[in-house]
């Protein structure tokens, strides 16, 4: 049977090219980076040039970054460690309700250590307004966390409009973009776009589990969340993942070296699967935008690149998604219900609670998220299985 | 000072007649089983209509009392000194050490309880409690003596060795399992099912196991949750056989044919028709399951005439009368608890109609079922012959027949 992996907003295959130096480094450059000898120094050089590669992408300097185990690792040091070590100058943090629960619970924490937190409403496609963001910002907030694509529904912040806004009324604001769904997917100049920090994971652009990057910007100061050795200038101890570190590198620089070809074909294919899926009765496309912010209507392939090329998010009028998630299952596709990301239970997710979708489809939505990996014949297959599988089950339901 | 032995009580097996040698080999092949988990090594005696675990090495005394616990059977497991005979002075000095070490409070009032077989020791039984008594006086003053309603009973046994225990660890009581053959459970993953199987283990019943998946409505995790289940429920009934079968074509062949509000009732009849075939083919002489009145519509008095109208063989609802929270102190009890909390669908709700009938009609119900008689059978056939059997056990799970997964017919 055809294996269409549709979840890559979850987690995305491994390049083989990644998996091959990963597997090199494993049996042949082992050593610890921090070690005097030349087995050491080949590994410090692996770590070295991984920076260097990624910090290329970002267009920052290789100094500026910081390897850690995952996305919510990064997102913790950003936030628990930018908040306490700013705390002498106000107990304020700006966030929306839209962010993953690595941003969320983060704040949680916080906000028991005292802090305020003030949540910015998001619009029916998920997007805050930068304006009041900007609005929310006092004298005594020291830090702005906004993701930069939402997993749920693929909406993209308006980042750079943002960082402006916030910079502008108060200089000492942290802004950190939790940008886990968005690199690998999006051009992010942290410097240009007023990012102090930033958050990345490595397992979803085809490198493995194991391995996230944390951007800090020159003069930005972090309390240590993890105590030992001193590695990474004592902000992030314990021995460097070299291989992972090198695979994430690798995975990035082929990302990027294609993106805009790349762009175009998740882009045509999101396109094309909405007007697939939208043939069906009883299906909502979540998170595109209707108008353009002149407020004309847009056409779809507007609409459709205003958010994020990868992720689409559909409720099914009377089907129950887990249904639909299995039975697609049988078909080799696989899909998340909601959002994988948290955890595998069922539940009800804040993102589509924060842009009001109607109650009987909370539980009647997937995601349904492609990568470079895809191509237009599994959109076409998916698209049949779907036309298939949603009549059938609707009429078996609940009374 | 480490135990040389565990004194094994067993209350019923006792008075079980001419079975009594039959129950006591059953049970201690159960002890073995225990034993075979345990670090050390063990003899096992049986002698004066009592069973002796005997240490023959170093062991771990948590780990042996853990697993003997799990021993249906066991009514109490007490940790014993033995002594060879010795003089009375020794006997006083470690009668009142084990005594030390086992009450640190101390502060407790307490009986020794001398028995001597051994006629030819220099004292009797009552001259052996007075001089014990005064030992453990005099080495723990804060102790009382009282014979009439003692907290702590120190039992000498004066035999061929010297036998000192005074503390017994609870079992779980019942009989050993394999005593009373075999039943066929019906388990859903949910609170009630495992619980009721644990309940006929301990009547000394082994278990086979039959769960109804229905893909795509219910998960994969779905299913991993009630293989964990069987397998906590089969660290005290040794290796479960789960038939994991396929009822998604029956359930929707209902769901089309039958009143929505008799769905449940029709699908249960169908479940126990199911449940009887494999549990007559696997040598199960009763089926068992997790009812008890009016928890559900599907378990009220008329809906249990409905189902009970189509099964040959006994149907065994060890919680009938109990209440939920009763159920649930079992199942936290037993282990099953925070497994059967997980919230998997399972094929029983999906369907489930908003105000299900629950004072069904046994006529009703049959003449309904005739709507279903254009493929019904052939769908029974299939979702018994594309069973999966997985046998599963405290240490893991192995595939003893595929599942070949039953075509849903596509209607048009």
């Amino acid at each position: 049977m055809r294996e269409v992996y549709l979840d890559n907003s979850a987690t995305t295959r491994v390049f083989p090219e990644t998996a091959q130096l990963m597997n090199r480094i494993y049996l042949e450059e082992y050593g610890n980076p921090s070690s005097m000898h030349h087995k050491g120094v080949e590994a410090e050089k692996q770590l070295r040039q991984a920076k260097q590669t990624l910090a290329g992408i970002l267009k920052v300097k290789p100094s500026n970054l910081y390897f850690t185990s995952c996305g919510t690792e990064s997102d913790n040091i950003a936030i628990i460690g930018g908040a306490l070590a700013a705390q002498r100058n106000g107990k304020h943090i700006i966030t929306t309700p839209v962010e993953h629960p690595a941003v969320l619970e983060s704040m949680k924490y916080l906000e028991q250590e005292g802090f305020e937190i003030t949540y910015i409403p998001v619009d029916g496609c998920g997007r805050v307004d930068p304006e009041e963001v900007a609005a929310a910002v006092r004298p005594d907030t020291v830090l702005v966390s906004i993701m930069h694509t939402n997993n749920e529904i693929g909406a993209l912040q308006p980042i750079t409009e943002i960082g402006e806004k916030i910079k502008k009324k108060n200089p000492k604001v942290l802004f950190h973009v939790d940008a886990v769904q968005g690199f690998g997917k999006a051009l992010i100049h942290p410097r240009q776009q007023h990012i102090d920090l930033l958050a990345a994971s490595g397992h979803k652009i085809h490198a493995p589990k194991g391995v996230g990057l944390l951007y800090v910007a020159d003069g930005v100061k972090l309390r240590n969340l993890i105590f030992g050795g001193g590695q990474q200038n004592g902000l992030r101890s314990g021995t460097e993942n070299v291989a992972g570190a090198a695979g994430m590198a690798l995975s990035a620089q082929k990302l990027y070296e294609k993106l805009d070809v790349e762009l175009d074909t998740l882009y045509d294919m999101k396109q094309f699967f909405i007007e697939q899926v939208t043939q069906i009765d009883g299906v909502r496309v979540n998170g595109l935008p209707e108008t353009g912010a002149d407020g004309k209507a847009l056409s779809l392939s507007e609409a459709v690149r205003m958010t994020a090329p990868h992720v689409i998010s559909l409720s099914f009028e009377n089907v129950r998604a887990e249904v639909l998630l299995h039975a697609l299952e049988d078909k080799g596709i696989f899909v998340s219900a909601g959002s994988a990301c948290a955890s595998n239970r069922p539940h009800i997710s804040a993102t589509l609670q924060a842009i009001k979708l109607p109650e009987n489809l909370l539980d009647s939505t997937i995601r349904f998220s492609t990568g470079v990996m895809n191509t237009m014949e599994d959109m076409q297959y998916t698209a049949d299985a779907l036309k298939e599988i949603v009549p059938f089950l609707r009429r078996y339901t609940r009374h | 000072m480490t135990y040389h032995a565990f004194l094994i009580k067993y209350a019923e097996i006792a008075i079980k007649g001419k079975n009594r040698t039959r129950f006591e080999l059953m049970l201690i092949d159960q002890i073995k089983l225990a034993l075979r988990r345990c670090s050390g090594r063990f003899t096992i005696d049986r002698m004066y209509g009592r069973i002796f675990v005997n240490a023959q090495s170093e062991y771990d005394y948590d780990e042996v009392v853990e697993n003997l616990k799990l021993v249906f059977g066991i009514a109490g497991i007490c940790p014993v000194v033995i002594l060879p005979v010795v003089g009375l002075d020794e006997l006083k000095k470690t009668t009142a050490e084990i005594f030390g070490q086992e009450y640190p409070d101390r502060n407790v009032t307490f009986k020794i309880h001398t028995r001597r077989l051994a006629k030819n020791y220099p004292l009797d039984s009552q001259e052996i409690n007075a001089e014990l008594g005064e030992a453990v006086l005099t080495a723990y003053p804060e102790a009382k003596v009282d014979v009439h309603e003692p907290q702590v009973m120190v039992t000498v046994e004066v035999r061929e060795r010297i036998y000192i225990y005074s503390h017994t660890i609870p079992g779980p009581g019942g009989l050993p399992v394999g005593v009373g053959g075999k039943a066929m459970l019906l388990l859903s993953g949910g609170i009630d099912s495992p619980v009721a199987g644990w309940m006929c283990a301990k009547r000394g019943l082994r278990l086979d196991a039959v769960y109804f998946n229905a893909p795509p409505y219910t998960s994969e995790r779905a299913l991993q949750k009630v293989k964990d289940l069987a397998q906590i429920v089969s660290r005290y009934t040794g290796p479960i056989r789960l038939h994991n079968i396929n009822f998604t074509e029956i359930q929707l062949y209902i769901y089309e044919k039958c009143p929505h509000d008799e769905l449940t009732v029709i699908m249960r009849r169908y479940m126990m028709r199911i449940a009887q075939t494999l549990a007559k083919s696997a040598d199960c002489d009763a089926l068992i399951t997790g009812e008890s009145i009016g928890q559900v519509a599907s378990q009220t008095v008329k809906a249990l005439v409905c189902t009970d109208d189509v099964c040959e063989m006994p149907v065994f609802r060890p919680l009938i009368g109990f209440d939920k929270e009763e159920i649930i102190t079992i199942s936290k009890k037993i282990g099953a608890f925070e497994t059967s909390i997980l919230p998997y669908e399972d094929c029983c709700t999906i369907f489930v109609a908003k105000h299900p009938v629950t004072k069904p009609k046994l006529d009703v119900i049959r003449s309904h079922e005739q709507n279903l008689s254009e493929k019904i059978d052939e769908m029974f056939a299939r979702a018994i012959e594309t069973d999966e059997i997985i046998q599963i056990d405290r240490d893991g799970e192995k595939i003893l027949k595929h599942r070949e997964d039953a075509p849903v017919e596509q209607a048009e």
